[in-house]
């Protein structure tokens, strides 16, 4: 083995893992973004290349179509369309990514909920000769709503406006402005032109005036993970593990992945919904013991005293841990093609546990565009976004979606057949700031056709 | 009980950041723990190749120190490489694990199946396969199927519901929302779970390597008999090969995948370590299967195709 050789390797193992989602419309020009940042990342290897080239041949078009690259199922491929959200996968020497490649002209909101859902960074795509319209505002609402941790708006198509500093920046106020209202915490907006290149792994030489990273360092230094380290702990039992072995006769742990916040042997815990309490004996970190552990580690707890603890059960700390709830309020983002309607039974999945629930009111269906109310729509449809509240057989020990994503969120599942019906997510929709906003922006004209994520 | 403490890091910047493969690791280990507690009958499919090395080694760390509630289900082809079966029984006796095997071999002697022209065994893997799922009850399947290995497997879920056929409907998905996997089926139907979804080749090899996982000798520089067909160096052998106009060489060569002798194709690789191996895949211009599946060039939509079947 040689040293360089060795570097190699440890320049590799020392990276992180950054999720994200991209936002854009048909013409955004987000193929073209998504394509460079595989394409200049060494991510599309010859054999794929060729392929497309194949393919594209054999289409009679000229210049490889990289859209195939994305679309990989044959109906995809026959309709030239996305028809669901690809994960794609690419590495730079400081960081892994996992981009999850949204379809950008389906009707489908479910599909970028689905994106975003996991993600810790949503690139927004915006043309610049347009600047924010209303699909802009939608793709920032579902970002807020979400919660995805940070926001980048690419303003695009630089080339086509004569590279012009007060364009980008008039966009970028307005952008800010808007998805601060919204609650988003940060911003970054970025200059670039896909089809050039320029800003997206090469600074532009055509944009001196602008001083910030391109979008590929920005992806490679943003901070991850430590946001959910800062959250209260919070610790869903997964599975108990009883080895009843003669080398474990009493060994007893309790299985999970942490949700959130920081977990030391010592700590004082509770688990809900019981409401017991107890001390961490051990933290078993997939067969080595360790003193401290934190989200998102897979761990197995050892606990002080036997308690009656199984799968769907919650271990948070005991001067921070949730209250219990029956009745969730939330908003649901409907995934389903059959509607959820008032007085419909349900399963909802919460972290862990699974239980009965019926859907007790729909209050109001929300447009996205500007995020008007359309009070008791009596159900929700395919896409719809909307307030719901739920009435469970069991307490559930919930946290609001703004405070944990893990623990805030759960599924509806129809009982009959499994079908995931809708994405909920506990608590109010957006930051307190945006009911305001909406009253400023509604004009009352929203057209819900032509969704586009 | 060992009790070395790996304590936090202090005056860095994210002392709380994880690496990305303990982050891949963690994930991998939280699907295992859902399918543990949330299925009847759950198996893993394993071949003794990496990708099914790596799942069994995730599913040990995940339940130590009580042993993987799993047992593992190896469709044999009848052509596989000897190295590997050794390997493969090795671990099932090391572990002290239970392996249900399914044999094409036994179906193309009943005359259930019918040896294909060009020789390969891949594609009548699925009818054993789907065969034993539905005798044994199985309702949740591992299978070591990553995305960044295929365009089709790119669309797949975590947690992907499959027919009583077996057939994989990609139009008909579920949204995998969070981690909030849904394993709901209804009786007959069962869930093909991916816990390695997210893990790019590269990542495979650098936690084999992290974790001093042993793998089968022929993913390391060898010497073999080998013969060219359709670009690739094929292993000579009773399956069918070499043909009157083939002939064999001795070469320098290492697989990246291993399968059914009749489409795996070997590279010319000098790659003896496992450092070597990792040093080559990151400069590699090939993908794995582009590299050295014969089965997946016999159309733009092969593996779209056999998965609908039931393949894994």
């Amino acid at each position: 083995m040689t040293t360089a050789t060795e570097q190699f390797a440890e320049q590799l193992s020392a990276t992180t893992l950054l999720r994200f989602a991209t936002a854009g419309s048909v013409d955004d020009g987000k193929s073209t973004l998504v394509g460079r940042l595989l394409h200049d990342s060494k991510s599309i290897l010859s054999d794929q290349l060729e392929a497309v080239e194949h393919a594209s041949r054999s289409r009679g078009q000229e210049a490889p179509d990289l859209a195939l690259l994305t679309d990989g199922l044959r109906a995809e491929r026959e309709q030239g369309i996305t028809i669901d959200v690809a994960y794609r996968y690419f590495a730079t020497t400081r960081r892994r990514f996992i981009l999850a490649d949204t379809p950008g002209h389906v009707q489908y909101t479910r599909n970028m909920v689905t994106g975003a859902s996991t993600a810790e960074l949503a690139v927004v795509l915006v043309d610049a000769r347009n600047g924010v319209v209303e699909q802009t505002r939608r793709h920032a609402a579902l970002a807020a709503l979400l919660r995805v941790p940070h926001v980048v708006l690419a303003v695009n198509k630089m080339d086509l406006v004569d590279y012009a500093e007060p364009v980008f920046a008039r966009i970028a106020a307005e952008f800010t402005a808007y998805a601060g209202s919204l609650g988003v915490p940060e911003v970054t907006a970025i200059p670039i032109s896909a089809l050039a290149g320029d800003n997206v792994v090469e600074p532009s030489a055509h944009m001196d005036w602008y001083g910030g990273p391109t979008v590929l360092e920005h992806l490679e230094t943003v901070p991850v993970s430590h946001d959910l380290a800062d959250c209260p702990a919070r610790f869903p039992v997964q599975y108990v593990i009883r080895p009843q072995s003669p080398e474990h006769p009493d060994y007893r742990g309790y299985a999970g992945q942490i949700a959130s916040g920081v977990l030391r042997v010592g700590d004082a815990v509770t688990v809900l919904p019981s409401g017991r309490s107890s001390t961490i004996e051990g933290i078993d970190a997939l067969g080595e013991s360790v003193s401290v552990a934190w989200a998102p580690q897979s761990v197995t707890l050892r606990l002080a005293d036997d308690l009656d603890v199984s799968r769907g059960d919650l271990i948070a700390p005991a001067a921070t841990a949730p209250g219990t709830v029956r009745d969730v309020e939330a908003t649901v983002c409907h995934v389903a093609d059959r509607p959820l309607t008032v007085g419909q039974r349900v399963l909802l999945k919460h972290t862990t546990r699974t239980v009965k629930a019926i859907v007790s009111d729909i209050p109001s269906r929300l447009t996205l565009a500007d995020l008007s109310q359309h009070p008791a729509p009596g159900q929700l449809v395919a896409n719809d976004i909307g307030r719901v509240v739920v009435r469970t057989a069991e307490p559930l020990a919930l946290d609001a979606y703004a405070d944990s994503r893990r623990t805030g969120s759960f599924l509806l599942i129809d009982p009959a057949d499994g079908t995931t019906l809708s994405a909920g997510m506990a608590g109010s929709a957006f930051a307190e700031k945006a009911a305001e906003a909406a009253a400023e922006t509604a004009d009352g004209a929203a057209d819900d056709e032509g969704w586009d994520f | 009980m060992t009790t070395t403490v790996k304590d936090v890091e202090e005056g860095t910047d994210a002392p709380y950041a994880l690496s990305h493969l303990d982050a891949l690791e963690s994930e991998a280990v939280h699907i295992f723990r859902e399918v543990a507690g949330e299925f009847e009958r759950p198996v893993i499919l394993f071949s003794g190749g990496k990708d099914s090395i790596v799942m069994l080694h995730l599913a040990l760390k995940a339940f130590t120190p009580a042993p993987v509630p799993f047992s593992l289900l190896h469709v044999d082809t009848g052509h596989n490489f000897p190295e590997v079966m050794d390997f493969r029984d090795r671990v099932v006796a090391e572990h002290g694990l239970r392996l249900h095997v399914a044999s094409v071999q036994e179906y193309i002697d009943a005359g259930t199946l019918r040896e294909r022209p060009d020789g390969t065994r891949n594609p009548l893997q699925t009818l054993p396969l789907t065969d034993r799922i539905r005798s044994e009850r199985f309702d949740a399947v591992f299978g070591g199927g990553r995305r960044d290995e295929e365009k089709a497997r790119a669309k797949e879920r975590v947690f992907s519901l499959r027919d009583e056929f077996s057939q994989w409907d990609p139009r008909r998905q579920r949204p995998e929302l969070w981690q909030l996997y849904n394993g709901r089926h209804a009786a007959g139907e069962h869930v093909r779970v991916f816990p390695l979804s997210n893990w790019t080749e590269l990542d495979v090899w650098q936690y084999i390597a992290r974790e001093r996982i042993a793998l089968p000798d022929i993913y390391f520089a060898h010497e073999r008999e080998v013969f060219n067909r359709g670009g690739m160096w094929l292993t000579a052998g009773e399956w069918g090969g070499p043909g009157d106009d083939e002939s064999v060489e001795r070469r320098t060569v290492r697989y990246r995948t291993v399968g059914d002798m009749s489409c795996t194709g070997a590279v010319d690789s000098h790659a003896g370590t496992l450092d070597d191996v990792i040093a080559e895949i990151a400069t590699a211009r090939l993908t794995e299967r582009g590299a050295t599946r014969a089965d997946d060039k016999l159309s733009e939509a092969a593996m779209e195709d056999r998965k609908r079947e039931g393949y894994f």
